[in-house]
């Protein structure tokens, strides 16, 4: 039955979107009704996205029971798996993972209608319309494509298993994460609809936008550094980036998140880049949507693509067509009619903005065209991937020219400012790079250019990113400022780390006897033996390593080799002893016919700065969020006083 | 505004026209990249390093009952062969097994690799499912399978009569693969004769 009352819910969710799509077209089509009508699509957009999680929790509960009856339980699921991967198994699983999606469109349309009260009645009914218009045709690829609750008769004995690499812990939160970030930034992309269809785009307009936004961006932020961080231990490879097509596609419409977000800034203080904000919010989302689709449709070979069917591309392409195709027509044909926002000098915090945006675009289209390449290519005849010598040689300078950028803007006054000034402003930040730099070059031995350039700015943004704060009273700043201070520190922080890890990573390949010691980077890898191990749908090899560093015992590390059996396959989960300074890092190969084991050990200095630095940003983006809703609740709190008073006064 | 740039609210200057275009287009570009690449024949052909490179050195043991094993010096008796790499504990290897009996009933000699195996189950497998093998090696360490370049079971290669590879087919040879693995089969010997 729970499989039956999902698809009636995600039926009526279909039949509430359109709903909600028809009504805010009639109230718009009759200006007068839309402040009307504004009620009536609240309320059906909130219990359209209740809908919508009552069909994922049907899902999740199938998934819980291990409810063979369903095709994509038995697909993806078996009846002795951990509970923690029954539930996750929901959407680790193309099906499943599109239900997500479209719970997190429908969530993120209900906390419009529930939430925003700043945007004009019209274009707040025009963006629940765009939302529903979206999350209609998703429906449809569901019910039509995607059915997650299909039923098989007879049902099978037992599933088959979840792919072993999604059994970790990390597939419980860095999917939904992930999702409410991509799937957040619709929000954005059906404010700019809405106020292109309303022409309200103003700085009213992106003051109500913004902390939408700044939500998706962060979940986005997380979801990005803990899914670099699952690859990171998971995968085995010692790697945290691998320019996989999947991750360009989280990385693009973050990128254009980014952009949106600064630019947004300057919409709401200056009412300056109103068309530019506007087609960046349809570009956040479109990315989101390509990304979706370049997963899901196969056309490129990924590890991520668990649904390889050309079909089903087809009918996300034809979304694509309608979402983006209609969205940028729509921009083309209005937007010119839009007034032009308010201009600004060369030197200043805008400029500094606008420059951050242009440099963000380009490493933008730099990953976009690296990403399609390859099709492109087969198109003329040639196989070849692209990897990362093509994005390290071309997106790595643009973003240092980026974090440069980046450290001067903050510092900058609105509107104008003297170039002299902002250097002496800069001067601690202009030395501290230079002195990391120079010490880098002279004490760090031998390192490339781009890795030692990444060290000496990321010291350099350290520096310039809590320069706003000088001269302050630290505990009147606002916490809108605390949070670009965090954030801005936090790319300096996973810059450093980035950087330093490249350049001083150790790495050691050695087939090993027991009690054979293997030595990386000052430490002592002995392997005191390898001893079977038994789990819940696995057994292992595990290796016991003694480590220790200057003839002193620190640790103990235990990487395994896991055999699944269903379905049948090898993992190496590997083990890491995380020091202040960086990480070792082990792998257990294969026994040689020797005796001998494989083993892989690599030191990496810094590494964990990468995932605290992204961690740091999205905790910068959190703030900033919190600052602003307490200040419009103050001014909320301070407009009712007022009223009060007059009312008082009145009496 | 003392900058000769400040405008005018509602004065402003309009946008340029053509560059509110812009993304329209570039959507359109990338859409038919797109459009070309799921259309195309979807092509799973692994593009081997290891295609037109010879066979590397090898001897195995036999592991099939009145069987001899396999060594890379069979594949360079002048005649194209196959050489597919196996397991007995593979089902898609099963699914091919009528697909390599069709290709031994068109006279193609046929050398396997069997994948961390026992001669039990080799036997067994070969009783239930067929056998269309010349010779069967066992690789219990998945040695020559690393040096082959192959990722997985089953895989298959065609070795022309001088132990070049010639061809590398991943997975299971389907029925619509047998023509394409003859046609690779003739134009190795083809390649041989003209050499």
């Amino acid at each position: 039955m729970t499989a039956e009352t999902g698809l009636v819910a995600l039926w009526l969710a279909a039949a509430l979107a359109l709903a909600q799509l028809v009504l805010g077209a009639l109230a718009l089509k009759n200006g007068a009704d839309a402040a009307r009508a504004a009620p009536t699509v609240r309320a059906v957009a909130t219990v359209q996205g209740a809908l919508a999680l009552a069909a994922m929790a049907a899902l999740i509960a199938a998934f819980l029971a291990s409810d063979m009856s369903v095709a994509l339980v038995a697909a993806n699921s078996h009846s002795m798996k951990p509970t923690l991967y029954k539930f996750a198994g929901a959407w680790g699983n193309h099906e499943g993972s599109m239900l997500l999606w479209v719970t997190i469109l429908g969530l993120a349309g209900a906390a419009v209608a529930r939430l925003e009260h700043r945007l004009r009645a019209d274009t707040l009914v025009a963006t629940l319309a765009a939302q529903a218009a979206i999350a209609l045709g998703f429906y449809a690829f569901l019910l039509f494509a995607s059915n997650p609750f299909a039923r098989l008769d007879p049902a099978p004995a037992d599933g088959a298993g979840l792919n072993p690499l999604l059994q970790d812990p990390g597939l419980a939160f860095h999917p939904p994460t992930l999702y409410a970030g991509y799937v957040g930034l619709s929000v954005a992309f059906s404010f700019a609809v809405g106020a292109l269809v309303t022409r309200d785009v103003g700085a009213a307009f992106a003051r109500a936008m913004r902390p939408w936004v700044l939500g998706a961006w962060i979940f986005l932020t997380l979801g990005i550094t803990a899914g670099s961080y699952w690859a990171y231990y998971e995968l085995g490879w010692g790697g945290w980036w691998f320019w996989d097509p999947v991750e360009n596609a989280s990385l693009m419409p973050w990128l254009a998140a980014t952009a949106l977000l600064h630019s947004v800034s300057v919409l709401a203080t200056r009412d300056g880049l109103r068309a530019w904000t506007v087609m960046l919010a349809v570009v956040a989302f479109s990315m989101s949507m390509i990304g979706t689709f370049l997963v899901r449709s196969g056309i490129l070979t990924s590890v991520h693509a668990f649904a390889v069917d050309p079909r089903r591309g087809a009918f996300i392409l034809a979304l694509l067509v309608i979402y983006i195709g209609g969205a940028l027509l729509l921009f083309g044909l209005r937007i010119g009619t839009v007034r032009q926002g308010k201009l600004f000098e060369g030197v200043s915090r805008e400029g500094a903005l606008v420059a951050n945006n242009l440099l963000l675009t380009v490493i933008l289209g730099i990953v976009l065209i690296g990403t399609f390449y390859p099709i492109v290519a087969a198109a003329m005849g040639v196989q070849l991937s692209v990897g990362p010598p093509f994005f390290d040689s071309t997106a790595g300078p643009v973003a240092l020219l980026l974090v440069a950028v980046l450290a001067a803007g903050p510092v900058m006054r609105w509107r104008r400012d003297d170039p002299g000034e902002v250097a002496q402003r800069l001067f601690p930040a202009i030395a501290a790079t230079l002195f990391a730099g120079v010490g880098t070059f002279v004490l760090g031995g031998p390192i490339a250019p781009l890795p030692l350039l990444g060290i000496a700015l990321g010291v350099g943004l350290a520096v310039a990113s809590v320069a706003p704060l000088a001269k302050r009273n630290l505990r009147r700043a606002p916490l809108q400022l605390w949070g670009m201070v965090v954030a801005h520190l936090g790319v300096a922080v996973s810059l450093i780390g980035m950087a330093a890890s490249t350049a001083y990573t150790q790495e050691r390949l050695v087939a090993v006897g027991t009690g054979d010691p293997a030595r990386v980077a000052g430490f002592t890898v002995r392997l005191e033996g390898v001893r079977p191990l038994v789990g819940d749908n696995w057994t292992a090899l595990e290796g016991h390593l003694n480590v220790t560093l200057d003839d002193e015992a620190i640790a103990v590390l235990r990487p395994q080799v896991r055999y699944f059996t269903t379905p049948v396959t090898t993992t190496n989960e590997s083990a890491i002893l995380t020091r202040w300074d960086g990480q070792l890092y082990a792998v257990l190969g294969t026994l040689g016919e020797d005796g001998r084991w494989q083993l892989r050990l690599w030191w990496k200095p810094m590494v964990t700065l990468i995932w605290f630095g992204g961690f740091l940003i999205a905790l910068g983006g959190a703030l900033a969020l919190v600052g602003h809703q307490w200040r419009l609740w103050q001014q909320r709190r301070r407009a009712d006083a007022v009223a009060e008073t007059a009312a008082w006064s009145a009496a | 505004m003392s900058g000769g740039r400040g405008s005018a609210p509602g004065a402003g200057p309009r946008h340029a026209r053509w560059l509110l275009w812009l993304p329209l287009c570039a959507f359109g570009i990338v859409l038919a990249v797109v459009l070309w690449g799921l259309w195309r024949p979807a092509d799973r052909t692994v593009y081997s390093a290891m295609v037109g490179k010879p066979l590397p050195d090898f001897t195995l043991p036999a592991i099939a009952p009145g069987k001899p094993g396999v060594t890379s010096a069979d594949f360079r008796r002048g005649a194209p062969r196959l050489l597919n790499v196996f397991a007995s504990w593979c089902v898609p290897c099963v699914a091919e097994a009528p697909q390599l009996l069709t290709l031994k009933a068109a006279g193609v000699p046929i050398d396997a690799v069997a994948i961390k195996d026992t001669p039990a189950d080799v036997a067994a497998f070969l009783q239930r499912h067929g056998d269309p093998y010349a010779s069967v090696g066992s690789d219990p360490h998945s040695r020559l399978q690393l040096a082959l370049g192959s990722s997985g079971v089953p895989e298959t290669f065609v070795v022309d009569g001088q132990g070049i590879i010639r061809l590398q087919h991943v997975g299971d040879i389907r029925a619509d693969d047998v023509p394409q693995l003859l046609q690779a089969l003739a134009a190795a010997r083809g390649a041989g004769a003209a050499r």
